[in-house]
Order: C-alpha cells, then sequence, then structure tokens
C-alpha cells in the first residue's frame, strides 16, 4: 500500500445529467436520422428533418410490409392494436411531459382500442353476400387499399385518428408529422408494441416539402390530408394524386373535429371493395 | 381390356385397373356454365330455308320408338309403316332413321322392314333397368340381332357405375359389344340417374372405351330424360374422344323431345359443337316417338304457308 | 356446317325523328349546332343530335338545381314510385330499345336483347326499393343527398352505364345531368322520353348530348355537386384534376386490362365459353374484358387448339341479326385504335390468329383475333386495346400467376378457372381487382357491386355500396 496518498476530499453529490432522447425518424421498424442529415430545432430539441428521400425510402418500407399486414388474420391485427393502447397507457407520462394534456391521451387511447376492435367486423359491416339474380355465389368484401400516404393532425388525438384506421384495416402509412415529438413518442410506442416494422413510418418534417413527393408517387395507393393545413397545397397534392388515380381523403370542411364519432368512413375510405362470383351447381 | 397400341399412347387407360384414375381424371364439367352455353345455342334462330333443311334432317335422324308394355303385332307393323313413310301425302318427306322396339317385336317390324334402309333398333339388356345377370343380357342382345335388328340399346348398370365399379360396367359393355356381332351398339348411360355432369362425362368416355358406337342419353323410362345441356357434355365427350382414338362415336338424345323446336336446338348443338361430321343419321339420332308428328306439321307449314293440325297426320 | 338463313330483328319498331335535341327541364328543345349519328354496321345516318354547348349546359345544371329542391324533398317512397314506373315502361319498350341500341352502338341484337335491356330494367328496380329505405344502408341514420350529379358515360353499353349513374342518383333524391357518348346518344334521348312518360317532374333528369367538350364542361360546372364518369383512365384522370379543391365528389370507373387464369385443373369447355365471353362479348369493348388470358403452360397447346375452334363458330356480321355473336366496332376512330395495337402486337412478335371470317363491304369491323407468344412486355399486355383482339400468355404456378395478373397498372376485373376449390379463394384473395369471376366471367347483377383498383377508378357502382356515392 503506498505510504503517501491523498485524503479524499467529501463533496456534495452533483446533480444527474439526464439523457436526452434524440428524435429521429421512424421507418421499416427503426429510427434513422434523415438522409439529408438535417435537422430542425423545435422546442429545444434537434429533430430530424425528413427529406423527399426519407419518403421514398418509407414507401418501400411501407410496400413491402402491407402484403404481410393485410395477410395478418382480422383477430390477430386487431390484438397488435389493442397492445398499441396498451402501452399508450404505459407511457401516458411521456405524452403529458410533452404537454399533451392527460384528457387527450385518455381520448387518444379509446380512439385506439374503439379501431382495434374494428379489425374483425369492418368486413362484415361492409361487405357481404349480394343476393344475385343467378345461380351464382357473389360475396363482396373490403380489401385494404395498399400503401397510405398521410398528412398528420399535429394533436396526439388527431395522429391516432388517422393512422389507426389506415392500418386496422390492413394498410400501411407513410405518415408526415409536423409534432416530432408527440409523433415519435408514438413511434416508440408502436416499436415497442408488436406492430411489425414497416407498417407505420412516421417522417417528421415539412408536408409542403415531403408531401408532394408521395402524391405523385406511383407506389402509393391513398392520400389523406387531413393534416394539411394550407388550401393551396392540399389542391396541389389532390391534383398530383390525380396521376395514379389515388384515392384522396380530403380535409375536413371546417376542420377536424376529433372529438366527434368519427364513423366509418376514414376506414372505408382506405378499403376497396373486391366482389367474387363463382357458379354455384353440383 | 382391349386397346390398340396406338390409343394407349395417346393417354387413354391400357388396363381396367387404369380406368378410375383416368375417368377421374378428365376435365369436371361446370354446370352453370355448360347449361349457360346450351341455352345460349337455344337462343340460335333458324327460319326459312335453313329451318326446311333442318326439318328434313331431324326427320331422318329419328328413331321412331315404341317400348310399352302394350305393344301388339299391329302397333309395331302401324308404326314400321310410318317409319318407311312418314308423311303419306308427300312422297318427297324423307323416312326416319329407324324403328325402336322390343326384343320380342323385333321379328314383326323386321318383316316391315326389310331392305327399305330404315335401321331396326331394339333394347335389349333387360330395358330399362339393367338388374339382371349378364347371360339374360346377352342372350336378350343375340335374340334381337338373330330377330333382324341391325342396332342395339343397351343400358348400363347404373348401380354398378354410381359404386365406382366401372370395370363391370366396362366388360358388361364388351360383351354386349361381342354379342351384337355386326350390330351397332348404343349404350344408354340413362343420365338423368347419373346425377352430375361430371357423372355424365365419365359414363360417356367409359362406354366410347369399352367399345359403344353410340352413346345415348336415356331409357325415357325415368323422370329426367334428354336435356340440351347432357347432350352437350357428350357430344364434347365424342370429339374428344375421337381427337385422341382416331374412332367417332355417334349420340342419341332420347325421350322428351317432343317438338320441331327442340329438335333444332339439338342440330344448333351439334353444328356448333362437333360439327358437320355429326350432323348425319349415321351419328346423330333422336330417340322419340310424338316428335315426328310435329315435324311433319312444321314441314307441311313451311311447305304451304299455313299452319297444320293434327289431324292431318297420321297417329301410329 | 348448316346455314342459319339470315333471321334479322324488325328496325320498323324504333321511331326516328330525323333530329333530336337537348332534353332539358322536362322538354326536347333545339341545339345550335347537330352532329350526326350513324350505324357503324352500315355507315348510314341514323338522325342528328344537338351538340350541346356551355350555355346548353348551364339550363340543364340550372334546371336540376331548381328541380332538386323538390325531387330531394319528396317522400323517399314517392320517389321510389317513379323509378318503378320508369323499370316498368323500359321492360315494356324493351324490344324497341335494344333494337334502337343495336343500330347506334353495333352491338348484337342478340346482347341487347338479352343482356343490355333485361340489366337496365333490373337495375331500376333495384334502386328503386332503395328510395324508402336509406336510413337503413348502413350511412348513418340521416343519410342525404348531395345536390346535382353530372353524369358522363361510354358509347359500350349506352343504355346500361345510363341505369348505372341515373337509378342510384335518383333513389338518393339527387337530380342528373347526363351527357351520354357522342357516338351513342340515342337510347339516352329515348330514356328522356321515358321519363315524360312516368311523369317524372321536370328537370330531375336531363340530357345533354355533346362530344368530350360539352362533358367537360358539364364536370367542371360550380353547380354540379358530384361527378360520376365512366370512360378511359386518361380522362378519369383529367376529372380527378379538375374537381381538386371544389368539393365536388367523384366516382371514376375507367379502364382495365384483366387476366383471365386458367389453371390446369379448369373445366375445360367452360373456360373455352369463359375466354370467348371474357374477350369477345360486345365486340370486346368492355372495360373489365377478360383481355389477358393466362394459361397454364401445361394444357397451353390443348387449351389453344380448343379456344381456336370455338372462335371459328363465332359468328360476325349483322348486328341485327339474331344468330349474330359478334357485331361491328363502334366507330371509325376505335377501329382505327385496335388496329394500330393489333399491328403493334405483331411487330413485337406476337403471333396473330384470326378465324376465317368474312367482314362485311361497309362499317367497321375487326375479326376475333388472338396473340399467342405475347409477354409482359409486349404493348398489347398492357394497353387497354378495347376491342376483340386477346392476348395470350402462359404461366407455370399459381403464384407467378397472380405476380402476373397483378403487373398492371389497372385494377378492374380478373378470372380464374379451376375445379379447385381453395386454389380458387386464394388465388381471388390475391388479385388486385374490384370484380373477381370464378368459373365464370362478365356476369353482372343490379345487386353485386362493381369497380376497380388502382387506376381502374374509385367508387362502386351497384349494390348497397353504390348508394355512398350519391349520399352525403
Amino acid at each position: 500500500m503506498p505510504k503517501h496518498h491523498k485524503t479524499p476530499v467529501v463533496v456534495a453529490d452533483p446533480p444527474r445529467l439526464a439523457v436526452r432522447k434524440t428524435y429521429k425518424l421512424f421507418i421499416g421498424g427503426k429510427f434513422p436520422r434523415s438522409e439529408s442529415g438535417r435537422t430542425s430545432l423545435l422546442d429545444g430539441d434537434n429533430v430530424a428533418l425528413a427529406s423527399r428521400k426519407d419518403g421514398r425510402d418509407a414507401v418501400v418500407a411501407a410496400r413491402a410490409a402491407q402484403p404481410k399486414w393485410a395477410g395478418v388474420t382480422a383477430y390477430n391485427r386487431g390484438q397488435v392494436l389493442y397492445r398499441v393502447a396498451e402501452m399508450i397507457e404505459a407511457r401516458r407520462a411521456e405524452f403529458t411531459a410533452l404537454g399533451v394534456e392527460p384528457a387527450e391521451v385518455d381520448a387518444a387511447i379509446d380512439r385506439w382500442v374503439w379501431y382495434a376492435g374494428w379489425s374483425d367486423k369492418i368486413a362484415q359491416v361492409v361487405g357481404g353476400v349480394n343476393p344475385v339474380a343467378g345461380p351464382f355465389f357473389n360475396i363482396s368484401a373490403p380489401e385494404p387499399t395498399g400503401v397510405v400516404g398521410v398528412v398528420a393532425p399535429p394533436s396526439l388525438l388527431g395522429l391516432v385518428s388517422v393512422l389507426a384506421p389506415a392500418i386496422v384495416t390492413g394498410n400501411t402509412v407513410v405518415l408526415i408529422a409536423s409534432k416530432a415529438q408527440v409523433a415519435i413518442t408514438l413511434a416508440e410506442v408502436l416499436a415497442t408494441s408488436d406492430v411489425p416494422g414497416g407498417v407505420v413510418n412516421i417522417l417528421t418534417g415539412r408536408a409542403a416539402e415531403i408531401a408532394p413527393w408521395l402524391a405523385s408517387h406511383d407506389d402509393v395507393n391513398a392520400l389523406d390530408l387531413t393534416g394539411v393545413d394550407d388550401a393551396g397545397l392540399a389542391i396541389e397534392l389532390e391534383r398530383s394524386a390525380a396521376g395514379t388515380l389515388k384515392r384522396v381523403l380530403r380535409r375536413p370542411v371546417g376542420g377536424a373535429d376529433f372529438a366527434a364519432d368519427p364513423g366509418l368512413r376514414p376506414m372505408t375510405a382506405l378499403l376497396e371493395t373486391k366482389t367474387v362470383w363463382h357458379p354455384k351447381g353440383f | 381390356m382391349t386397346v390398340t397400341a396406338s390409343s394407349s399412347l395417346s393417354g387413354l387407360p391400357d388396363s381396367t385397373a387404369h380406368l378410375r384414375t383416368f375417368l377421374h381424371g378428365l376435365p369436371g364439367v361446370d354446370k352453370v356454365g355448360v347449361e349457360a352455353r346450351a341455352a345460349a345455342l337455344g337462343t340460335r334462330s333458324v327460319k326459312t330455308t335453313a329451318k326446311a333443311r333442318a326439318i328434313d334432317l331431324a326427320i331422318r335422324m329419328v328413331d321412331l320408338t315404341t317400348l310399352e308394355g302394350a305393344d301388339t303385332p299391329g302397333k309395331v307393323r302401324a308404326l314400321s309403316a310410318k317409319a318407311l313413310r312418314p308423311d303419306p301425302a308427300d312422297p318427297s318427306c324423307p323416312s326416319v332413321a329407324a324403328i325402336c322396339v322390343y326384343p320380342a317385336m323385333v321379328p314383326v317390324a323386321a318383316s316391315v322392314l326389310a331392305g327399305s334402309g330404315v335401321h331396326l333398333a331394339s333394347v335389349a339388356t333387360a330395358f330399362p333397368s339393367g338388374q339382371a345377370p349378364l347371360e339374360v343380357k346377352i342372350a336378350d342382345t343375340q335374340d334381337a340381332v338373330a330377330g333382324g335388328a341391325d342396332e342395339i340399346d343397351m343400358v348400363i348398370s347404373r348401380g354398378a357405375f354410381l359404386s365406382g365399379d366401372y370395370t363391370h360396367v366396362f366388360n358388361e359393355i364388351v360383351e354386349i359389344k361381342h354379342a351384337c356381332g355386326p350390330a351397332h351398339l348404343k349404350v344408354i348411360l340413362e343420365t338423368g340417374e347419373l346425377g352430375t355432369y361430371d357423372n355424365v362425362r365419365r359414363a360417356s368416355w367409359l362406354a366410347m372405351l369399352a367399345g359403344a358406337d353410340f352413346i345415348k342419353t336415356s331409357t325415357g323410362k325415368v323422370p329426367v330424360a334428354a336435356t340440351l345441356p347432357v347432350t352437350l357434355v357428350m357430344l364434347e365427350a365424342v370429339r374428344d374422344f375421337r381427337a385422341v382414338s382416331g374412332r367417332q362415336v355417334g349420340v342419341k338424345p332420347a325421350g322428351g323431345i317432343r317438338t320441331t323446336k327442340d329438335a333444332i336446338k339439338y342440330l344448333v348443338l351439334i353444328n356448333e359443337t362437333v360439327g358437320d361430321d355429326w350432323l348425319d343419321p349415321d351419328w346423330f339420332r333422336f330417340g322419340a316417338s310424338s316428335l315426328l308428328n310435329d315435324l311433319l306439321m312444321q314441314r307441311t307449314k313451311l311447305a304451304t304457308g299455313h299452319y297444320a293440325g293434327p289431324d292431318y297426320f297420321t297417329l301410329d | 356446317m348448316f346455314d342459319y338463313a339470315p333471321a334479322p330483328e324488325s328496325r320498323s319498331i324504333v321511331d326516328l325523328a330525323p333530329s333530336y335535341g337537348l332534353f332539358i327541364d322536362g322538354a326536347f328543345g333545339e341545339g345550335k349546332d347537330t352532329f350526326k349519328t350513324i350505324n357503324p354496321a352500315t355507315e348510314e345516318v341514323l338522325t342528328e343530335v344537338a351538340l350541346a354547348g356551355p350555355a346548353d349546359v348551364d339550363r340543364a345544371v340550372a334546371a336540376a338545381n331548381r328541380a332538386y329542391r323538390k325531387w330531394s324533398a319528396l317522400p323517399g317512397a314517392e320517389r321510389a314510385k317513379y323509378l318503378f314506373r320508369i323499370a316498368r315502361i323500359i321492360q315494356e319498350r324493351a324490344r324497341e330499345l335494344a333494337v334502337l341500341e343495336t343500330l347506334d352502338n353495333g352491338k348484337p341484337i342478340k346482347e341487347s336483347r338479352d343482356v343490355d335491356l333485361p340489366l337496365v330494367a333490373a337495375h331500376f328496380f333495384y334502386y328503386a326499393g332503395w328510395a324508402d329505405k336509406l336510413q337503413y344502408a348502413g350511412f348513418g341514420p340521416d343519410p342525404r343527398p348531395i345536390g346535382v350529379a353530372g353524369q358522363v358515360i361510354p358509347w359500350n353499353f349506352p343504355l346500361l352505364m345510363l341505369a348505372w349513374k341515373i337509378a342510384p342518383a335518383l333513389a338518393t333524391g339527387n337530380t342528373v345531368v347526363l351527357k351520354p357518348a357522342e357516338t351513342t346518344p340515342l337510347s339516352a334521348l329515348f330514356f328522356a322520353d321515358v321519363c315524360r312518360q312516368a311523369d317524372l317532374p321536370p328537370g330531375v333528369v336531363n340530357i345533354v348530348t355533346g362530344a368530350g367538350e360539352t362533358g367537360r364542361y358539364l364536370v367542371e360546372h360550380p353547380d354540379v355537386h358530384k361527378v360520376a364518369f365512366t370512360g378511359s383512365t386518361e380522362v378519369g384522370r383529367q376529372i380527378a384534376r379538375s374537381v381538386a379543391g371544389t368539393g365536388k365528389t367523384v366516382t371514376l370507373e375507367l379502364g382495365g386490362k384483366a387476366a383471365n387464369i386458367v389453371f390446369d385443373d379448369a373445366p375445360i369447355d367452360q373456360a373455352v365459353e369463359g375466354i370467348v365471353n371474357g374477350i369477345f362479348f360486345n365486340q370486346g369493348h368492355v372495360c373489365c374484358a377478360g383481355s389477358r388470358l393466362l394459361v397454364q403452360e401445361s394444357i397451353a397447346e390443348e387449351l389453344l387448339s380448343s379456344l381456336k375452334r370455338r372462335m371459328a363458330t363465332l359468328r360476325v356480321g349483322d348486328p341485327l341479326d339474331k344468330n349474330t355473336d359478334v357485331g361491328a366496332i363502334n366507330s371509325a376512330a376505335q377501329l382505327a385504335r385496335i388496329t394500330e395495337l393489333s399491328v403493334i402486337g405483331a411487330a413485337e412478335g406476337a403471333e396473330r390468329w384470326s378465324p376465317a371470317c368474312e367482314l362485311p363491304d361497309r362499317g367497321f369491323w375487326f375479326a376475333p383475333t388472338i396473340f399467342t407468344g405475347v409477354t409482359q412486355a409486349h404493348r398489347i399486355a398492357r394497353e387497354e386495346i378495347f376491342g376483340p383482339v386477346l392476348s395470350v400468355l402462359t404461366f407455370r404456378t399459381p403464384a407467378e400467376a397472380i405476380e402476373k395478373a397483378n403487373n398492371t397498372p389497372y385494377g378492374l376485373s380478373a378470372g380464374i378457372w379451376s375445379d379447385k376449390g381453395s386454389r380458387i379463394l386464394a388465388v381471388a384473395d390475391q388479385l388486385r381487382a374490384g370484380v373477381v369471376w370464378a368459373n365464370t366471367f362478365n356476369k353482372f347483377d343490379p345487386t353485386s357491386p362493381f369497380g376497380g383498383y388502382k387506376e381502374s377508378g374509385y367508387g362502386r357502382e351497384g349494390g348497397r355500396h353504390g348508394l355512398e356515392a350519391y349520399l352525403a
């Protein structure tokens, strides 16, 4: 043992330095930075600022995930969505810490649960057997439209109100969010639930920059403009979407009321009806 | 089973052991589709000169039939006379193809028809049920041929067919064909008892593989006799059979065909399914009785321009 | 083959006036400009019809808006009775309308008589019954009409497309301005007369005849609230663009390039019929036509020889002859397009085959044609030909069939032929198409929703689903 050693100086514990969260994008189940390397300063955080190429990558991820997600049993899809609701509940403090009112978190969870239950009911409500005048079995059933580009409203309730109907119906989503912290916290919920990677892809950034690339993308099937706050942009996106005849959900006239009963429209707008005929005979 | 080497090369079964595999490997028949096709062909409009030709052809294809317990020599003689001269008032009216009677009546019919060119068909093989020992069926057949029949209409054992004993049915047909000697063999499938078009197609092939010269729909003794879609399935079978075996087989719908309109629908069916080669009394027959008078009435209407009445045609 | 003597349907049942005006606000008026409509089978001029300009469309839309107030407020049960009346009158005048349709369109009388007209009447009967039951249709407790529907329809099934458009619009309480196709305006004008016979209030149905410009003006009219269009994908795109930011709702029923998939276990004779019906029905002027035959390679040769044998029995010629299977091409322009794509098909190396058939000297005709040796890379496998031309491709496995079937921007219809239930259901599940016919093809029914995926359009016509487009 060395003879000469210093006597330790007793000082008070320093305040613990918090580990901050980095708000990145959510693509294909992973959290990458923007390929552009850009961030923007939002409420004190340097959040990733998505580019059109991130949009392109997100569409690839969404397309890759779509057939499998659509092929999951409706029961299973409902279970996965319910799990998401559980995880939002478990992380409610994270949302309130971001300034979301507790009542809105409640409403968002309840909305998510409501949609979770639709997974194995929507087909029965909007599909069925058609009594054709002939010896044929004729049945109509809803099927997902495919890959949906969503411009999301900023609020948590708005976000879940556009996201849940899109995925409960078997679509996959590329979602543009302006309020990065809330959206990416929701992405973390999704990543820790059982939602397969690529089913939901979240790009934080400017709708005006990214959405036109989704509207003109040949591999996007539908466009939800609920969260577009610029009338001119909405018209431009709808015109562009006409190029491949994408299904377009317009901005609600007079603004969206997310507290109201959403009805079936948010789901049916993203569903195709397939009608199958088959003869009946020995 | 005896089939030629060349036909076995073209995919036909080369032993009775393979019959089941073969028959069940035939393409299925979709009921709705075949009925829709037959109905669509039934809407063809055959008028004026085309109708006149069709009526004469139909008359020449009739197997004028009486198969009643009450048949007597007098009745059969009268019918045979009608077969020779269906319309005594019009010598241009052709004779029918054949008379079809029970074996006991064959000698009577033969005495009238001898040398006329009108064929003499006899049902045999324990008609209509087919439920008799093979020896009895063979004797029945030999009797009819010996009495002057040059065509034999046999029935298959539907019970054996439906129980899946294809070999039994096959062998019976082979034996009866042998017993026929030079007489032509028509094999009655009794399609009204087979239940499905798939079975009609299989029974058609089974009969053809066993040597049938004709395949025939019905005995006329069960509720459902000839129909257009059943006949369509059988026509497709003879067409496909000729394509692989090189041998042409005739088709005879029987029972329930009563009007000229009906008969013309069958001719249209042949015309648009198997074509010219079957539009001939050697390859297509109508098993019928009352049909002939309707054909004659329509023929007269076309010739005279006014509608004919039944009192002006013989009832035999 | 025994020849059927000519069996022409009498055209005396149709009484054509020398000219027709526009039907606006319950009355036929005059049009400033006119154009001729011809019989495509003979090129004979049938009559002259008015060419509606912007002012005419304005008047029609105004009439429809005026009529809307009362019509939309009418109890559903009363609207239903008007529609039932219309359905009955159509049934009673079915022969006349069938002959008219055949004269103006060129389709065989067999089809206008046995397919078009029965479906037209059935469609009105079906939607008549909905008019007083809308609150039970699943679109909320108090579904409301939208307003004035601007409807533009094609020339391939003129009266049937009119029925698909007008019946649900009226049942739900909307009023209508409809523009029939330039080459087939007559049955819509006769339908106007049916409306008059039914005492339908003036302005509820208005018919404006004209060409593409008339249609464009109608769908872009600011006082039209709902647009329904059936026609080409290209025009559909323009319409989708034009309504952006307007608040108009739109349904589009556009083109197709349907795969008709034949597996090796298919009921082969019915499959051949289905292929023929799929592509030669209505001269192939069918958006959902089975224009791409995908046949399993193991049976391709056998199937093709059956198909050719069957095609040789198709009777091409006088559309009014009751025995005609394939009638006239609707217009010189359409004939030119079919001819052009067929020339390209041959130039690209596909093998072209048609049965020997004598085509009439006058009129627009195209023999039933198949191309074999076609690959996905050929233009005739990708572009809608809208004529009696079939492209034949082969596949090896179900997965390959599905992949090829879906490899198109279109998604209107598809066909599957197989005797194996589980295969049919699995393939039907994976086809991206709005209508899948399994072991049948080209079947339609008013209760059965019809419409496409992808670039074949959006919205459904027929059935309960067909109401949605006309309810707010």
